[in-house]
């Protein structure tokens, strides 16, 4: 024990890095943190046992909506799930429409990263020309899916929108403009001291601590693990086309720059040889609104690593189970490793480095009794009340506010 | 050559440049073509056969029966995700999405909408 006693310090459960809810406890002897612990559980949504009481169509929209960012990815690894049971084989331009949505997606979420592992170092200029430059894929998404976030591209048997060929000179044209500045910032990466002397020997994770931590995506290819869903079990095209598997050996938070940098290039180069190699024909195939008995396995590389889908069906018009696991499940074991010893103040860029998402990541929390050991559900509406009672008691009273407010609302 | 300050270059480009954000609502930057929006119901089209109902995932929309071979549309457009299922659903294309996405109301009753035979839209009373 130090001289002065170890602090154990709460973060959270208010957004600590990212915009979302996870808590941190960080066990801290002066500056450095000898121990931490993460948990989840604040953003529970219940989406499995939803998509159980939706139809395989509707199930799709859903499973959309596990993420913000990886939208495509998740709806994409449960059509894969759902078309294996049935049988089918989709169309090859439909491979095609949703290998090139799934680089887009990439390459959005990638430009997000760098612009919020700025803003987590203190460089906001980085933020605000990344995200400047994100807009460019954004409005492309747009115009293709009709949507930003949600595509919507996906539907079981195939994608619901073509490309058409304007559309697709469109594309070309954003993704040079895309490529110039993804070479500017990998130019800005390895030179501007301001970078290499905040991220270089942060967050540092082993090889073999990797591995056996079961790190995916960047995180692990930043560590050595060369692993990449997309060549080890190709899906969608990407068996017919040509692409690197970007791996570092820097084990750090730079080298996780430097491995989605590198992804964005490869991206690019992806979406030309899709562009380029897209064949025609249809887009869809009939799929019976009944799925027959079965369960498949799907996985899928998202941006952020690994996401697997395990569905299970039973012959009726919904699924008999369906669950999700988000790259940041298995990726958020190794954060209190590479917090070991660490100082405090690197905590956020070192969260931020695995890209996180703890919402998508969320699975069911029960709530017991540490005497009586049973189970305890609360609802919502008592979870309120409770949060207006301890604000009264310390003196706060939003009961006026309120009135006002449902006044102004017609409620 | 590594030192700090690299994107001092880039900044002082920019800051004699127009701001790369518009001044929405002012400038009308809308959605692009084919963005999905509000639904538009027509209702000569429509058969009553509630495929759209049966697959909507969030169950905003409501075909009723108004008459003799008459229906109309009810959609909450708070529920509704502007997933655009019920439009791909729908075999006699009685549905189609626009790009209108400027929905938001005060008042949450007024975001049920009645797409009726008139094609005018009326709030739920
Ligand atoms: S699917 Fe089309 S035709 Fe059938 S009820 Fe809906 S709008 Fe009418
Ligand atoms: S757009 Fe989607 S959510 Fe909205 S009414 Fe149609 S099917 Fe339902």
């Amino acid at each position: 024990m130090h001289k002065y006693g170890d602090v154990i310090v709460p973060i959270g459960p208010q957004h600590p890095a990212l915009k979302e809810p996870e808590s941190f406890l960080i066990t801290l002897r002066g500056e450095k943190i000898t121990a931490s612990s993460v948990r989840l559980g604040y953003n529970h949504r219940g989406i499995e046992k939803a998509c159980e009481e939706r139809t395989y169509t509707q199930g799709v929209y859903l499973i959309e909506r596990v993420c913000g960012i990886c939208s495509h990815s998740h709806s994409t690894a449960f059509v894969q799930a759902v078309e294996e049971i049935a049988g089918v084989e989709i169309p090859a331009r439909a491979k095609y429409i949703r290998t090139l949505i799934a680089e887009l997606e990439r390459i959005h979420s990638h430009l997000l990263w760098l612009g919020v592992a700025g803003h987590e170092i203190g460089f906001d200029t980085l933020l605000m020309y990344t995200w400047r430059d994100r807009e460019v894929v954004m409005d492309l998404l747009a115009k293709l899916t009709g949507n930003r976030v949600n595509y919507g591209i996906n539907t079981i048997g195939g994608v619901r929108r073509d490309v058409s060929v304007k559309q697709k000179e469109e594309v070309l044209k954003a993704i040079d403009t895309l490529e110039k500045q993804t070479k500017y910032y990998i130019d800005l990466a390895t030179k501007e001291t301001t970078l290499l002397k905040r991220l270089q020997g942060v967050g540092v994770l082993s090889h073999e601590d990797a591995i056996s931590l079961g790190a995916v995506g960047p995180t692990g290819r930043a560590s050595g693990i060369a692993r990449d869903t997309r060549k080890d079990d190709p899906y969608a095209a990407y068996g017919e086309l040509d692409f690197k598997v970007i791996s570092v050996d820097n084990c750090d938070v730079y080298g996780r720059t430097l491995v989605r940098l590198g992804e964005l290039i490869e991206s690019f180069s992806l979406v030309r040889q899709v562009i380029a190699k897209i064949p025609d024909g249809p887009i869809t195939v009939r799929v019976p609104r009944k799925i027959p008995a079965g369960e498949v396995l799907s996985r899928y590389e998202a941006p952020r690593g690994e996401d697997v889908h395990y569905v299970r069906s039973n012959g009726t018009e919904k699924p008999d189970r369906v669950k999700v696991r988000a790259p940041t499940l298995a990726n958020v074991q190794s954060v209190s490793k590479m917090l070991e010893d660490r100082y405090l103040a690197d905590m956020p860029i070192v969260i931020a480095a695995i890209d996180p998402c703890f919402s998508c990541t969320d699975r069911l929390i029960a709530l017991r009794d540490t005497q009586t050991k049973k189970s305890n559900t609360v609802i919502w509406e008592t979870i309120r009340l409770k949060g207006i009672e301890w604000y009264k008691q310390q003196g706060v009273d939003f009961t006026a506010l309120n009135k006002k407010l449902s006044k102004k609302l017609h409620l | 050559m590594k030192r700090p300050g690299k994107i001092a270059k880039l900044l002082i480009k920019t800051f004699f440049k127009k701001p790369i954000t518009g001044n929405y609502p002012a400038d009308g930057s809308g959605m692009p073509e084919g963005f999905r929006g509000k639904l538009k119901f027509n209702p000569s089209a429509c058969i009553g056969c509630k495929m759209c109902m049966r697959d909507c995932p969030s169950g905003a929309i409501e075909i009723r029966k108004t008459g003799e071979k008459q229906f109309e549309a009810e959609v909450n457009l708070a529920r509704c995700i502007y997933c655009g299922q019920c439009v791909d659903s729908c075999l006699k294309k009685a549905l189609e999405i626009t790009a209108d996405f400027e929905l938001a109301k005060l008042d949450p009753a007024q975001l049920k909408v009645i797409l009726n035979a008139a094609n005018k839209e009326q709030p739920k009373a």
